[in-house]
Parts: C-alpha cells; structure tokens; sequence
C-alpha cells in the first residue's frame, strides 16, 4: 500500500510550486486576463519548457525527461493552483499523449521532441457546436487526405502549431494531426469565460491532414486521450479547488463582522468543512486515477471517470463559496476569486462536460457488472 | 502511488485469507446462520473473538503480552477487510476494544489492566461507554451524573442515554461529574463500573428504525471504590478526551447497502420509461455515490500509507461518516421510491432486497448522529484540520451549577 506521492515525486512537487511562486504569481496571470492580445504567457511558457515540465512524460529517446504519470500529475496540481496561464493541457495532456499513445514511430518523432523543447503547441478539436459531440452530428471530414469543416471552440486554437482533428472520412470518424500554420486553416480568436486560455474557432478548407490511429476508430481514440487527460486535468482541478479553500479561509481569517472573525461562525465553518471533504474526495480518486494513468490500467476508464467527476465538482463548489465567503469583494475584478471561478468551468468543460463523465461511468460499471 | 500491498503486506494478507478460510468455515459449521440480538448470536460472536485471540488476530496493534497479536496498524487494516470479505464482523466489542479498554490500558493502575484486558481481548467481557447524557447531547461536558465522595467509595446517582450495548454488558467506563461548583470541563472524574450492580438499571430505548441497540442507564447510590476512578479528580475530561479521539478510528465505517446494491435492484425494476437503471436522474445520482464511495475507499488507503510510512492519521478521518452517512440515507430513499407504492413495505419476505433499503431509511438518522453529528464532525474539520477558531462558548468560565439548563 503506498497511497501517496513518493518521496522524490513530492521534491518535484515543492520545486515546481516554488518554481511558479516565483515566476507565475497572480500579476501574470492578470496579465493576460486584462489583455484581449494575449491568451497565454510567452516568458512562463519558455520557463516551464526550461524546467522540462512539457517533456516530463515524453521518453528520453524523444527529448523529453522520461519520468512517469505520478510526476506529470504533481505538476498539473501546481499548474492548477495559480491557475497558469500556459496552453499545457492542450500541448501535454491531449497532444503529447494522444502522439505517445497513438502515433506511429514517425509521428511520435516529428512532434514529441518539438513538444519537449517548447517549440510545438497543441490543441484538441472535436466540437462543433453546442451540445455533445456524436456520431451523428460530426460535420468536419476528410478526402484524399485534405481536411474540410469548421471547429468551434478550440481551446487554445488561436495560438496552436498542430491540432487534433476529429473528423469523417468515407463515412468513419477518424482522429487527424493538422499542422495550423498551412495554407487552408483559417482562425479566428473567440472570447471565453476564461481569458486566461485563448479560444478559437478553426475553418479548414483543404488543409492537409494526416490520421492519427486507425481508420474509423476516431471515437474511440478520442475517448482514450480523454480518459487519459481527465486524470491530469482532475489534478489542476484538485490544485484550483485547495487555492479556494486556502483563500476562503485566509480571508475569513481576517475578516471581521458583528466583532468576530467571520471563520469563527458556524456557517462560515461549515462551508469550508464543506469544501474540505469535497477536496479530499476528489484528492483520493484523483490518486486512483494517477495509479491508472501510469500503470495504464484496464481500470483507467472507470478511473477516470470518477477522478473527473470528483474533481469538477469539488472545483466547482469551492470556487463558487470562495466567492461567497470573500462577500461583495469576492464578486470584484480585483479580488482573484474569478480567476477560479473561470477557470473551474473551463476545466469541466474542456474535456466534456461532467454529465457526460457521470453517464460514461455509469455505462462503464454496467459492463463490468455485466462481464 | 500504488494500491498493492508491499510483500510483507501480501504476505500477511495470505496468512490471514488462509487462516480465515479454515477457521470461518469451522465456526459457521458450528455456529450457522444466526439472528442478530439473540443469545446464540453473541455466544457465537464471543466464540468468534476467542478464535481469534488465540491466533494473534483480536487486537492486534496491542501487545502479545496482554493477549493482543503485536501486529502492526496496516496489519489490523488488512485482517480487518479479509474478515469483512470473509462475512464474519460481530459489532458487539467495537467499544469496548476500540474505545474503553484502550482508556483503561491508558489509565488504569497495573492490577486493574492485568484482571481486564486479557478477558476482553478474548471477548469473556463486553465494555460499554456512558458518556452521553439526556440534556447533554453533543455537548457531552454539560452531563449531570453526580458522584459524591464517601471514605474510600464514591455515591453515584444520575441517568446516561444513548449506551450501546449496555444491556449485554459486563462493565462500562462512566463519565460523572464530582464537583458543580467550578466551570463544566473542570468538575468531572471517570470511574469504571460493574454493569451487573443492582444499583444499575438499564432501559433500552426503542428507537425510530424498531431496534433496540442502546438504553438509558440509570445509577441509584451506586458505590464504587476509589480504586475504580481512572485518572485523577477533576480530570475526567482528559481522560474522556482518550475514548473519544479513539472513536473516531473505531467508529466511521459505512454500514448498509451503498452503489452496488442499489444499482442491482435498479437493474429489476421498472422506470417511469423503461428500466429504473437506465432512468437518467438516477444514473448520475448512482455516479455521485459511486465516486464518494470510492473517495472513501482511497482515502482510507491514504490512512494505511500514512500508517505505514509511520505517520499519525489526524482528524481527517471525521470525512468517513458524514459522507457515508449522508449517502446511505439519500441511497435509501432513492431506493424506496424506485419501488414506487411498493417501497412502503418493510417486510424482509415482500420487500426487495430483504427489506435492507427500509431498514436503512429508518436507520440512517442515526448514523448521522451517533459518535458525533454531522454538525459536531464539521466543526472538528474545521477546528482541527483547518485551524479555524473555535465556537463562542459563554459557558467556559460559569460554574457548572450556575449554567441555565433548558429541557
């Protein structure tokens, strides 16, 4: 039984947090919120390739640093706590694990060590509007390997090198690798209600794409990179949701009414209790799911699941009484409760939403019941 | 992170599953299926403790010296879900060996740890814990029960609630007050007692779900001996302190149906259109439960890696019964209203399930009160985990006989 990070994986943990007081502190963050030029930040992003965070679980044949899951997780956690503002998810969670799980040695070759240099920015492309993303829906399709159609959002479109496209072919949903910067792809940058993460919708017409897996496996591929990237998003989500509570509590602290600190009333108390055992739910399948996630598991989809349901509800929730405790300064621009706010419906939504998790899961426990 | 057992851990796992194979085959053999709260069932339970005694597995973070198995924590976590999956837990000496006995080891003089420990280790002698009383509730340091000095006795007169168990109970550690004139956490002193004495009467009390697992206890002039106090005079808050920071490991466990059973019986029924199971509402309600279950479930691993690596759980497990308690009852209802009119019936021959879904319904108010409310566990979160301030008290510097008391 060894249910926690390791020795070396909390080392890593504490030198990343230091790493992103230092130079990811609420400034840069707001940096880019206040700026509609902006969706990410170009120094932080070249401080974290330097640290080697983007290769952390890239094969050192392929640049990267070679370490495990665990490790890339303990990462996500720090990134999820100052709410960075880095297309990471995007390059790391979706792109360099979708290439390492499904790319041929060529692909894993041309992507993995651009990715691992900080040269190479990602993104995943499945919605096409509102609603679900399903078979009888997908619009977006390839011919003679030319990609047709329009993608809205695309997190982190507007400032990707290559995207994860999915799309028809003859018929069959498949999983594309599209570079953005040909001829062919039109962008257009859309506002969120996270500007701390850039959003576009991207047209293609013609532009050249080339499939990642096999031929009409496009679903199922996209699923298993998802399973896989709800694991790691589930480990911001647990970091975003222990700021809140930390600041909830810093500032029912300090906060005085009717002569007592605020944090001395029971209801007060209780919501942050409240917050507590949500964290901690989510913090116990978020391991579940790292153990699933590294050892690739056949466990991993049910893993994943809870992992993400969990941890959007726990974001969700302490975000949301964050600003409750914080009282009309909670509700300012200048108060960053927002910025977690924000950020918990981006992350629940990203990677669908948790309705539809909570179904996959359900479907998932009725076949293990049924096997 | 790695939810497999080391080798030593696996090791102790299969001696364990291997002696429990055998020996749970043997006193089912003996004993077969019995009711709960019936004489067969505890002589059986009391068998059940035996066998394990003699084999190192009752107690067995405790010395083998006072006839504990001198394992370790993660130890007794291990054999302690191979028993559940075994089908064998008798609740009857949880208290006992969870929370008085470990109060008597911690206050006892030698004689008096010699002449207890031994026999309740092997299960001849059951424990109660009267601490609550009827104004009480879960300000548990505002009880009333007085023990008055006489020579080398003391008089004890007053009433206890909520005692599990006392009925079948040989002894019992109680929380009495010796002095009103100085603020309430000052004034009291514990003793323990021989359940057995006429001057004490026990009362079950018939409780909502139609059980009667506790009582009121009633002391008319009692008299123990001075020898009989545990801990000093006037510190009895200490002491209670000991037996209830173990409570929280020793009670906490969910106990009822949880997902697996409730996704069963969605899995027969009928929905308002097709099967229950594939009823929407219901599905993302099951996978809430599911994912609170399974946090449980890991967090409580987290606690057996915290054991291992030497560390000391802290009040994070107060978690483990909201959660669980919370669920069961909103489980419960969940359950009976997918009967529709059906789901009135509490009878285990027509009810699905044996009825365990009504019975949950009734018993689940309980839960979220016994060994703490949900209120009282949130207040040690907030407290002792997040080291927010404590309640305004106005009653900590009154004597106690100067407190208004209400009903």
């Amino acid at each position: 039984m060894d249910f926690d990070y390791s020795d070396d994986q909390k080392f890593l943990k504490d030198e990343a947090r230091k790493f992103l007081a230092a130079h990811c502190d609420v400034a840069v963050v707001r940096g880019v919120l206040d700026n509609a030029d902006r969706s990410f930040d170009e120094k932080l992003w070249k401080g974290v390739a330097e640290q080697g965070w983007l290769g952390a679980s890239i094969p050192e044949e392929h640049g990267g640093l070679g370490l495990g899951r665990v490790e890339l997780c303990a990462i996500a956690e720090e990134l999820g706590r100052v709410v960075a503002p880095i297309p990471f998810a995007s390059t790391v969670y979706f792109l360099a694990e979708g290439v390492l799980a499904h790319g041929t040695d060529g692909q894993k070759a041309a992507i993995l060590p651009r990715i691992a240099a900080g040269q190479l920015i990602g993104c995943l492309a499945t919605s096409e509007g509102p609603g679900v993303v399903g078979p009888a829906t997908l619009t977006t399709r390839v011919e003679g390997g030319k990609l047709f159609g329009t993608k809205i959002p695309v997190t982190d479109g507007d400032v990707a090198d290559t995207a994860l496209v999915l799309a028809s072919e003859g018929g069959r949903p498949g999983l594309y690798l599209v570079d953005l910067k040909q001829a062919g792809v039109a962008r257009e940058t859309l506002k969120s209600l996270d500007p701390t993460r850039g959003v576009a919708k991207l047209t293609f017409d013609g532009a050249v794409a080339e499939r990642l897996g096999a031929a009409g496996a496009g679903f199922d591929i996209v699923q298993a990179i998802l399973d896989r990237a709800a694991v790691l998003l589930a480990f911001e989500q647990l970091g975003g949701a222990d700021r809140c509570l930390e600041m909830a509590k810093e500032y029912a602290l300090g906060r005085y009414a009717f002569g007592r600190v605020i944090a001395g009333y029971q209801a007060i108390k209780h919501k942050l209790a409240d917050m507590y055992v949500k964290n901690e739910v989510a913090r116990s399948n978020a391991y579940y799911g790292a153990w699933a996630l590294n050892d690739d598991a056949p466990e991993l989809p049910i893993a994943a699941a809870a992992a993400r349901i969990a941890a959007s509800e726990a974001f969700w929730f302490a975000s949301k009484e964050s600003i409750q405790v914080h009282g009309g300064m909670g509700f300012t621009w200048d108060v960053d409760c927002h910025l977690y706010y924000r950020r918990s419906r981006q992350l629940s939504l990203v990677a669908g939403a948790p309705k539809v998790w909570k179904e996959r899961l359900v479907s998932q426990l009725e076949q293990k019941n049924a096997a | 992170m790695d939810f497999n057992d080391s080798p030593e851990e696996a090791a102790y796992r299969e001696k364990a599953r291997t002696w429990l194979a055998q020996s749970a085959a043997a006193h089912r053999a003996k004993w077969g299926e019995l009711k709960p709260n019936t004489p067969e069932h505890m002589a059986a339970a009391k068998d059940w403790q035996a066998t394990k005694a003699g084999a190192g597995y009752a107690c067995i973070t405790w010395p083998a010296a006072i006839g504990g198995g001198g394992g370790t924590p993660i130890q007794s976590v291990i054999f302690g879900q191979e028993e559940t999956k075994a089908g064998l837990g008798y609740g009857y000496f949880t208290i006992g060996l969870g929370m008085c006995v470990p109060t008597v080891m911690a206050f006892a003089d030698s004689d008096t740890k010699k002449r207890f420990v031994s026999p309740a280790v092997k299960g001849d002698e059951i424990w109660c814990q009267l601490f609550s009383e009827p104004a009480g509730g879960s300000d548990v340091a505002a009880l009333r029960t007085r023990a008055v000095r006489d020579g080398d006795d003391w008089v004890i007169n007053g009433q206890k609630v909520w005692t599990t168990g006392a009925h079948y109970c040989d002894y019992g550690i109680l929380l009495t007050r010796t002095d009103p004139d100085v603020p309430k956490h000052k004034g009291l002193t514990m003793f323990w007692i021989d359940m057995r004495d006429t001057a004490v009467e026990c009362r079950p009390i018939h409780q909502m779900s139609g059980g009667r697992e506790f009582n009121e206890v009633y002391f008319t002039d009692l008299r123990v001996k001075d020898s009989q106090r545990l801990g000093e005079v006037g510190d009895g808050w200490k002491v209670a302190l000991v037996t209830l920071m173990n409570e929280r490991l020793a009670v906490g466990g969910s106990a009822g149906p949880n997902y697996r059973e409730i996704m069963k019986l969605a899995r027969q029924l009928s929905g308002t259109t097709g099967p229950a199971l594939k009823d929407q509402a219901f599905r993302e309600k099951l996978a809430d439960w599911y994912v609170q279950s399974e946090g449980l479930k890991f967090t409580r691993f987290r606690t057996m890696t915290a054991l291992s690596r030497g560390q000391t759980p802290g009040p994070e497990s107060s978690i483990g019964k909201i959660i669980s308690a919370n669920q069961l009852q909103e489980l419960a209802n969940t359950a009976v209203e997918m009967e529709d009119q059906y789901g009135i019936l509490v009878d285990p021959d027509q009810a699905p399930a044996e009825a365990v879904f009504q019975q949950s319904l009734m018993w689940a108010p309980g839960l979220r009160i016994a060994g703490g409310t949900d209120e009282i566990l949130k207040n040690i979160i907030a407290e002792r985990v997040l080291g927010l301030p404590g309640d305004v008290r106005v009653d900590k510097d009154v004597a106690f006989k100067d407190m208004p008391t209400g009903r």
